[in-house]
């Protein structure tokens, strides 16, 4: 299969990713969200590893992966002081910055 | 010897008053201070003996303050034979004051508290300190940090009693007055500087001595540069020297304590002026036309202020525009060239006139704050240490040979007689004589008005009682130095007895073309004997015999410049103002409201949606790509 087929899966996954960033206003749901985008990365360089014969691109899927989990860790960390504070997670709610 | 130990003894005696005085009991701040000064004074009378095996020069660098380029300004004190005489002077009679001070600030009928009997001696040392540096200074620019810090400290302690209005006032117009000086002399320096680079002394005089073409301005030759710098030091010294027509914030000036009066109105602040003169003399040597300027000037005053003199009743106010007066004859013979004779009636001026004040404070404590002379007389018997060391400074004072006045005034009026060949040098001659004689007048009715007669106000008269010995011995050595002072100096036809021009020959040498050894005319002489006498004796009957005068208003300069200067002064504060609120504050308003509008258009885009944040990375991202991919 030609590569490209891989590369459109994974264009469509990134930009359903976006959108769902920028239009959903759970902030869980922003997380799972981005997750989806950087699964969206990781398809893309598997596909390039497998096309081009090379095992970089695999190599480079465990650190994202790792990146990925870190992120999560401390972004939800923040979710709940944010659910302590405010009794609310919706991302509109969360306001005080307004100028 | 370090000669910095001169200006850091009253500046430490500054810190310790100034930190700890209103802890110390009455006269403890006051004798720190004595002491402080008595150091500074003991330090430049051993550098002084240490001259003759050094040259005659002591030139010591502190520390270099400025350096820009090529101009350099250091902190550098030059002990020469001039500054030798100033110094001595300065720290040894302010000592004096300073003993006197001691005793005669304890009892202050302003200050019932005594709270500012420390503040008083900060104050003193301040300016023992500063004029120090004004005398010691090797460079223009580190004598004007001591110029105006003398200033400054007159004007702390003119208005020393500062909840009194006259003293309030008194005090601003001596600053002010003082700055249109100071204004004269920044622009001289700023042209020296222009002209030579630099503002060191000896760097400046050789190049006026060798070079004076260096001088010159396009279209004015030597008339521009050299002549506008010697007018603008003039114009400096007229400020801090009280000439016309900037004299009238001494009269006032006398609002502050009477020792404040004797040492910086009388025998210190005022001379600066002269000795800025007589040390720029190479440079006001090349310009003849300045020279008569500064005599006119020093005529004018020395007639006008002793006429006004002769009107007063106030005592202090008498010994005030003496000084002017005197400053006037200081200014004459610097404006003929006999700089020598200049700095000796300095130097005896300082003794009579610095005894004068301290007298009048004897006075005027013993009758409790009464300084009107219509109320005193006949309190010869008892205050006797008082009447005798008034009697002494003011036979000084009015010239009456043997005295000290007698020998500095008769060496500046034979000094303008011999240059009479020019009609301003005779005219002011003339003048010299008539104002010797006015002095005398003054002086003689002013003893006789206090010392003389009967008592005319007899419940002052019973209360009076003679000063503390800490008051009386400094009137003493200041009487005694009246006595013998003068004979520093003697007319030439007494062989060597010219020591003190002797010693200040080497400066003045060049050029000052009548020298420095005035001629010696007999005839002058006897002529300056008959009328310092006879002068004072009239004087004394006329004082005596005075009835109650009226007082005279101010004089009529203070009114021209009340509304002359008061009005255009109202009418520029109003303009002022105008422009201060419409056209600057419209400006800087302007600025903030422009800062607040387009704050308020940026605002817009801080909605606190995360999302539209998260929108607004979007965006950017896709364009950078598409920017990339159309590359």
């Amino acid at each position: 299969m030609p590569i490209s087929f891989y590369l459109l899966v994974s264009a469509a996954l990134f930009s359903i990713g976006v959108a769902g960033v920028l239009v959903r206003r759970n902030a869980i749901v922003i997380f799972m969200c981005v997750e989806m985008m950087l699964n969206a990365a990781n398809l893309a360089f598997v596909a390039a590893a497998r096309s081009l014969g090379k095992m970089d691109g695999q190599v480079f899927v465990f650190f994202v992966m790792t990146v990925a989990a870190a992120e999560v860790a401390v972004g939800l960390a923040i979710i709940v002081a944010l659910f302590r504070n405010r009794e609310t997670i919706d991302v509109d709610e969360v306001n005080l910055l307004k100028g | 010897m370090s000669l910095a130990l001169i200006v850091l003894f009253p500046l430490l005696g500054v810190l310790i008053n100034g930190f700890l005085g209103a802890r110390f009991q009455k006269p403890i701040a006051g004798y720190i201070a004595s002491a402080a000064v008595l150091a500074s004074f003991l330090v430049a009378l051993l550098s002084v003996l240490q001259l003759p095996s050094q040259n005659y020069v002591i030139h010591q660098t502190v520390y270099t303050w400025i350096e820009a380029g090529d101009f350099k300004a250091d902190v550098a004190f030059l002990l020469d034979r001039l500054s030798a005489v100033m110094i001595l002077v300065v720290t040894g009679i302010g000592f004096l004051i300073h003993l006197f001070s001691t005793a005669y600030m304890k009892d202050d009928h302003n200050d019932p508290k005594g709270h500012l009997y420390g503040r008083y001696f900060v104050f003193l040392n301040l300016f023992i300190a500063f004029m120090s540096v004004l005398v010691l200074a090797d460079n223009y620019l580190l004598l004007f940090v001591g110029w105006e810090g003398v200033g400054l400290c007159s004007y702390f302690l003119i208005g020393f009693w500062f909840q009194r209005d006259d003293a309030k006032f008194a005090s601003q117009k001596a600053f002010v007055l003082n700055r249109v000086g100071d204004f004269g002399f920044l622009l001289a320096m700023l042209l020296l500087f222009y002209f030579t680079g630099t503002l060191q002394f000896e760097p400046i005089f050789e190049l006026a001595r060798t070079n004076p073409e260096a001088f010159q301005t396009a279209g004015l030759g030597l008339a521009g540069g050299l002549t506008a710098i010697t007018l603008l030091l003039t114009l400096g010294a007229t400020g801090k020297s009280a000439q016309i027509p900037l004299y009238t914030w001494l009269p006032d000036a006398m609002a502050g304590p009477t020792p404040v009066s004797a040492l910086i109105h009388a025998a210190t602040m005022v001379t600066a002026g002269v000795y800025l003169v007589a040390r720029s003399a190479p440079l006001f040597e090349a310009t003849p036309v300045t020279k008569w300027v500064i005599c006119g000037l020093g005529a004018a005053t020395a007639l006008i202020a002793g006429l006004t003199a002769l009107a007063h009743t106030d005592i202090k106010k008498v010994l005030a525009y003496s000084t002017v007066s005197q400053l006037g004859f200081m200014f004459m013979a610097a404006g003929v060239g006999a700089y020598g004779a200049a700095i000796f009636h300095v130097f005896t001026h300082a003794f009579f006139k610095a005894g004068l004040f301290l007298g009048a404070g004897s006075v005027i404590h013993a009758l409790h704050g009464e300084q009107d002379m219509r109320k005193m007389g006949g309190l010869a018997k008892k205050l006797s240490a008082t009447h005798l060391t008034f009697l002494i400074c003011g036979w000084a004072l009015a010239g009456a040979v043997p005295f000290a006045g007698f020998f500095s005034k008769d060496e500046i009026i034979a000094a303008l007689f011999g240059a009479a060949s020019n009609p301003i040098y005779l005219v002011a001659g003339i003048v010299g004589l008539v104002a010797a004689f006015i002095t005398a007048l003054y002086t003689g009715r002013q003893y006789g008005q206090i010392f003389g007669g009967e008592p005319r106000d007899k419940e002052l008269y019973d209360h009076a009682h003679e000063a503390p010995a800490l008051m009386t011995i400094p009137l003493w050595i200041l009487a005694a130095g009246a006595i013998f002072a003068g004979f520093l100096n003697l007319p030439s036809f007494v062989p060597g007895m010219q020591l003190f021009s002797g010693w200040l020959e080497p400066i003045f040498a060049h050029g000052a073309e009548h020298g420095v050894h005035a001629a010696a005319n007999p005839i002058l002489l006897l002529i300056g004997a008959i009328i310092g006498w006879g002068g004072w004796l009239i004087g004394r009957s006329l004082g005596i015999n005075s009835a109650r005068a009226q007082a005279p208003g101010t004089t009529s300069l203070d009114k021209f410049y009340g509304v002359v200067v008061g009005e255009t002064g109202a009418m520029v504060a109003v303009f002022s103002r105008w422009i201060d609120e419409k056209v600057i504050d419209g400006v800087v308003n302007g600025v903030g409201g422009i800062v607040g509008g387009v704050g308020a258009a940026f605002r817009s885009t801080q909605t606190s949606f995360v999302r539209n944040y998260a929108l607004a990375m979007a965006l950017g991202a896709a364009v950078l790509i598409a920017y990339f991919i159309a590359r």
